[in-house]
């Protein structure tokens, strides 16, 4: 077993990235994620690979672009006004089928907004922030260690997929130091070697292009059903979550991802005090969404659901489609880098219980 | 009691975020659940820095500290902001000799050390922090000392450790 080491959200997924065999990483700075970058150009040199800062984010999205059709692994990160910029590239990356890692290191928004933690772009991580009928996985950790693990995961499944796979942390998961273990690892998964790439001939008679333009509606329209069909692979295969204290029936169920879920755990220990039973489904994946979390628990649920978020209220609509009239499903949110504490999240589940009763 | 939250405060450049990093790998090497969670924003140097750390037996929550059982401050800003987060009956730990206004609060033990002085007599005003650091795991035992300098040891600067070790050991009298 390797030894536990201290270390920051943002520095353990370069050294994750390192790990998994990351060859190419393009960055350009922004809080809170900038120590992702930083630790990068430090020790990509070291291991003989490639760091580089573009100009902006949509050059860096464009240099992942490139390094992904070439057939390396590559990544970049950013935090949420930088990944606006770069959701072109990932639109065209997307149609293009090519693998790469982004990390959206997500804080306030809209527009500049702040630099504290935030779950608003919920919606645009899973919902296409950029153009066209396209779907990305997205993994929300909410420890670093898990975030190492799903950094190495969101490589694997994007070689196995030629897709682009994003890992969604918040400023609270980039910036704290929690002990973490580096294991080695091997893929289980049957990746595919990858003769598609842009990277010369090598005893082919064709070259490989790498494109996302189909001008003939014909054959866009195939294009989008082999896409439709990857990602119906992708559903089937790929979804995680966890489900807490839902052994037995529960009065509410806590819909929760990412740091925000941990928050959630502690406010179940306090109400557990107060005899009021409370689970939890926390999305790991945010898509492919657990839909079948729901069905998994609605018989051990009384009074509904209640998606708590950092941002107004966005993954409440998957858990509404989830649920799907079943039950009632409630939301409570903060936004603009505030953080809900657990008693804020009690007071609010003793409102929902307490006026059912 | 293995469930503590400590915030360190003070001017960027004391030594605080290191403070909390110490005692953060000082509760690894107890295997306890710990964090360490920075203020980061437009923070410059010169200006106010804190950091949040937590030591727990059981799963952590949020990394970020608002009901601290203990709060330790070099600088007037940091007790004027933080005075109010320490929970009835927890622990401030204030540098008397940087801090120029008695704190308000009776409901909770305050321990005013002139850490800067100690640090000068010992050797160096910079290990200031040290003095500070020393008297809270006197006085919580959140962590063991020897655990404490374990962790200053592989993970701190090695000409520096003689130094840090005695301004632990002095901070930790003070406060007994």
């Amino acid at each position: 077993m390797a030894k536990k080491v201290l270390m920051k959200g943002n520095e353990a997924i370069g050294e994750a990235a390192i790990h998994a065999g990351c060859q190419c990483f393009f960055g350009y700075p922004i809080t809170p994620q900038t120590e992702i970058a930083a630790y990068m150009a430090r020790r990509m040199p070291q291991v003989g690979r490639v760091f580089l800062q573009a100009e902006s984010e949509v050059a860096a999205i464009n240099m992942v672009y490139g390094a992904a059709g070439a057939g390396v692994r590559v990544m970049t990160s950013s935090s949420s006004p930088g990944i606006s910029l770069k959701s072109e590239g990932i639109s065209y990356i997307a149609g293009a089928e090519l693998p790469c890692v982004i990390v959206n290191i997500v804080r306030g928004g809209p527009g500049l907004g702040g630099i504290q933690p935030a779950q608003s772009d919920y919606f645009q991580a899973t919902k296409g922030g950029g153009h066209g009928d396209y779907r990305m996985v997205v993994y929300a950790p909410s420890s670093v260690q898990e975030l190492v693990d799903l950094v190495q995961e969101a490589f694997d499944v994007a070689d196995q997929y030629r897709n682009p796979v994003m890992i969604m942390g918040d400023g609270m998961l980039g910036q704290m130091m929690e002990p973490v273990e580096f294991k080695e690892r091997q893929t289980t998964r049957n990746l595919p070697e990858k003769t598609w790439a842009a990277n010369g001939l090598r005893g082919r008679k064709i070259h490989n292009v790498i494109n996302s333009l189909y001008l003939k509606p014909e054959e866009l329209e195939a294009h989008n059903k082999k896409l439709q069909q990857k990602y119906a692979e992708i559903e089937k295969n790929e979804v995680k979550y966890e489900l807490y204290n839902l052994e037995n029936e529960v009065d509410i169920v806590i819909v929760s991802y990412g740091t925000l879920a941990r928050i959630c755990k502690n406010a179940i220990k306090m109400l557990e005090k107060e005899g009021i039973k409370v689970g939890l489904i926390r999305p790991i994946t945010l898509w492919p969404y657990p839909k079948k979390a729901f069905d998994e628990v609605m018989d051990k649920v009384k009074l509904g659901f209640i998606s708590i978020e950092m941002n107004e209220g966005q993954m409440v609509e998957d858990v509404k489609l989830s649920v799907n009239g079943r039950k009632p499903v409630f939301f409570y949110g903060r936004s603009g880098g505030m953080v809900p504490t657990p008693a804020e999240i009690v007071n609010k589940i003793k409102e929902i219980v307490g006026g059912a009763k | 009691m293995p469930h503590q939250e400590i915030i360190f405060a003070g001017f960027g450049g004391q030594g605080i975020l290191s403070m909390g990093k110490f005692l953060a790998y000082a509760g690894l090497e107890e295997e306890l659940n710990v964090s360490w969670f920075p203020s980061y924003g437009p923070e410059m140097r010169g200006g106010t820095s804190n950091c949040s750390v937590i030591i727990s037996d059981s799963p952590i929550g949020a990394p970020i500290v608002t009901d601290a059982t203990a709060v330790v401050v070099m600088n007037r800003p940091s007790l004027d902001k933080f005075e109010s987060h320490v929970v009835k009956g927890g622990l401030l730990i204030i540098d008397s000799d940087l801090v120029n206004r008695e704190p308000e609060r009776t409901d909770i033990e305050i321990i005013k050390i002139p850490a800067q002085r100690i640090a000068e007599e010992i050797g160096s005003k910079k290990i200031a922090n040290m003095v500070l650091l020393g008297a809270l795991v006197e006085k919580t035992k959140i962590v063991s000392m020897e655990s404490l300098l374990k962790a200053l040891k592989e993970h701190g600067k090695e000409q520096f450790y003689e130094l840090n070790k005695k301004a632990l050991e002095r901070g930790a009298e003070y406060a007994r």
